[in-house]
């Protein structure tokens, strides 16, 4: 058994990492025993489902003009990161204003 | 968490993401779908950071469910955040495939309605924070290990059920030309994914960090 | 072990005898079980005749809204008088609480499903009875994957300000899957020409998914209760 103590780390913390290795592991060898087993009984699909028709088959006025569907796919994820990350951009800008606030409050009642 | 972290991250996700049209465009074209195909890049990838943040959220409630670390709750509590905005990124990239290559924007087969479920779960554990008041973290944290343990249910709903969403065993099958865009868009939503998470949860400590000041001005 | 199923058959045992007294909780969840259906027949049913289908969505909805209104109540009790730190505080394993507690729920839960059941039946004209075994086995594995997530939130929500919202918030997203195989399932049961195959495949992911829940609810239930 690995002993971690010995570089310096606690007893209670060697446990927690040696139950996560055994929990990483586990996640692992399931995920692998999965993507084996999976794929060798996946049979071939049908490329097209029942109830589908192919694209091909529709006539042309009919079909979505795909690169405005791929723009718009896109554009949404750009706009979903960004603006999430404004969100939080603002948030810790408030948080942090308060903070400074308190901040100067306790230094006062501490002079 | 790391001040530094963060702009290391997100710099680094930028580059992903400059590239990352380069990468697609030059792909070539998948024969049945065509142009429409190229969404798959971006939809994948976007599943592919909410499971990781739903990883993250499970065992970063599991630690401190058991362990009582405040700084896990801190990290579940970021990555649900971004497990919703990255599932809603998916949800959104995926009709807008559905609606050019299966004809419907919407379809209730397996791996959708997993997928649905699995957002509903997250959005209602960020209605649990917010409105649960005091001593609903411990909840949240049940919430978030019923989270992960929905994963595998994920995973495996297009491998059991026969359905119309492609299942996931196909991916490592793609050839190089299809592969390398695709996991270097997977590389940048995970970056992408972890700088979110870092900045989310500075914005939580902050708030811990207030929150000890009121307490100490109150005691005095 | 034996210990164990003897503190969850004392808490059973407790709630029992403080139900039989008032029959509160019992006749309550009845009558809105009741009035669920009838709400239901009123949209669905017209001129005699059953929205095709309609009659398995119906049953477990119903199920589902009253199981809700029953799990909200189901810790009400201890709510007063400190009673919930009482029974955490007694020397026993707090799993075997839970136990005791989700078996009064499913108890509970089987009186209004055996209504429910018969109500649905008539008022639908659907053929429930036809693999009653088969209806048996997917209300059974349902009803206890749908009560043992619900008795754990409930209890969690315990000492939270808005319980009675959160509930429901909480619990359907977690139990949608539950309650798609138990209307998916009855569904097979019921159609013109019954699906056994069908059937047999929902009841074992509802089984599949019972394991999940249960080990879950079982393993975390300690921690979440413990101040």
């Amino acid at each position: 058994m690995l002993r971690l103590d010995r570089f310096g780390v606690s007893q209670e913390k060697a446990l927690v990492y040696r139950r996560l290795t055994i929990v990483a592991v586990l996640i692992v060898c399931v995920g692998l025993l999965g993507a084996t087993t999976t794929q060798a009984a996946q049979p071939a699909q049908p490329s097209v489902p029942e109830g589908f028709v192919p694209m091909d088959d529709v006539p042309p006025e009919d079909q979505l003009p795909a690169a405005p569907l791929l723009a718009a796919a896109y554009v949404v994820v750009w706009v979903i990161a960004l603006g999430y990350l404004w969100t939080i951009w603002r948030r810790l800008g408030s948080v942090e204003k308060e903070l400074a606030d308190a901040m100067r409050r306790v230094g006062a009642d501490g002079a | 968490m790391n001040k530094r972290a963060f702009p290391v991250l997100m710099g680094l996700s930028l580059v992903f993401f400059a590239v990352a049209p380069v990468l697609i465009v030059r792909a070539p074209y998948e024969q049945e779908m065509g142009l429409i195909q190229k969404i798959f890049y971006f939809h994948f990838a976007s599943w592919m950071a909410m499971y990781l943040a739903i990883l993250v959220l499970g065992i970063a409630s599991a630690l401190f469910l058991f362990r009582r670390k405040p700084a896990a709750d801190r990290l579940a509590v970021a990555a649900a955040e971004a497990a919703v905005v990255f599932g809603l990124m998916g949800l959104i990239t995926g009709p807008l495939w559905a609606v050019k290559s299966w004809g419907v924007w919407w379809t209730w087969d397996a791996r959708t309605t997993m997928a649905m479920i699995l957002e509903l779960i997250l959005v209602a554990y960020l209605i649990l924070r917010a409105y649960g008041g005091p001593g609903s973290d411990r909840l949240a944290a049940g919430l978030g290990m019923f989270a992960m343990a929905n994963l595998p249910f994920l995973y495996v709903s297009t491998e059991i059920w026969r359905t119309i969403h492609p299942p996931t065993s196909v991916v490592p099958t793609l050839p190089v030309d299809f592969g390398l865009p695709l996991w270097w868009s997977v590389a940048g939503f995970v970056v992408l994914c972890l700088a979110l998470l870092t900045a989310r949860v500075r914005l939580e400590e902050q708030r811990a960090t207030l929150d000890r000041l009121y307490l100490a001005l109150e005691e005095e | 072990m034996r210990r164990f199923f003897q503190v969850s058959w004392l808490v059973v045992r407790k709630d029992l005898r403080v139900e039989s007294r008032n029959k509160e909780m019992l006749l309550t969840t009845l009558f809105f079980a009741v009035s669920c259906v009838l709400v239901f027949s009123f949209g669905f049913v017209r001129g005699g005749e059953a929205l095709a289908g309609s009659a398995s969505g119906v049953l477990w909805i119903t199920i589902a809204f009253s199981g809700t209104l029953a799990l909200g109540r189901a810790f009400e009790r201890e709510r007063h008088h400190d009673a919930l730190r009482g029974l955490l505080l007694a020397p026993a394993e707090r799993p075997a609480i839970y136990v005791g507690k989700l078996l009064g729920v499913l108890l509970l839960l089987a009186f209004v499903e055996a209504l429910v059941v018969i109500m649905v039946a008539f008022l639908f004209r659907a053929p429930l009875f036809q693999h009653g075994w088969w209806l048996l086995t997917l209300l059974g594995l349902g009803t206890v994957g749908f009560a043992s997530v619900g008795t754990l939130f409930s209890a969690m929500l315990l000492r939270t300000r808005s319980r009675a919202v959160l509930l429901p918030v909480l619990l359907y997203p977690v139990t949608i899957p539950v309650l798609i195989m138990g209307v998916s399932g009855t569904f097979a049961l019921v159609q013109p020409e019954p699906d056994l195959a069908l059937a047999r495949l929902w009841a074992s992911m509802l089984c599949f998914f019972d394991v999940v829940f249960l080990t879950l609810a079982l393993w975390t239930f300690e921690p979440v209760m413990t101040e």
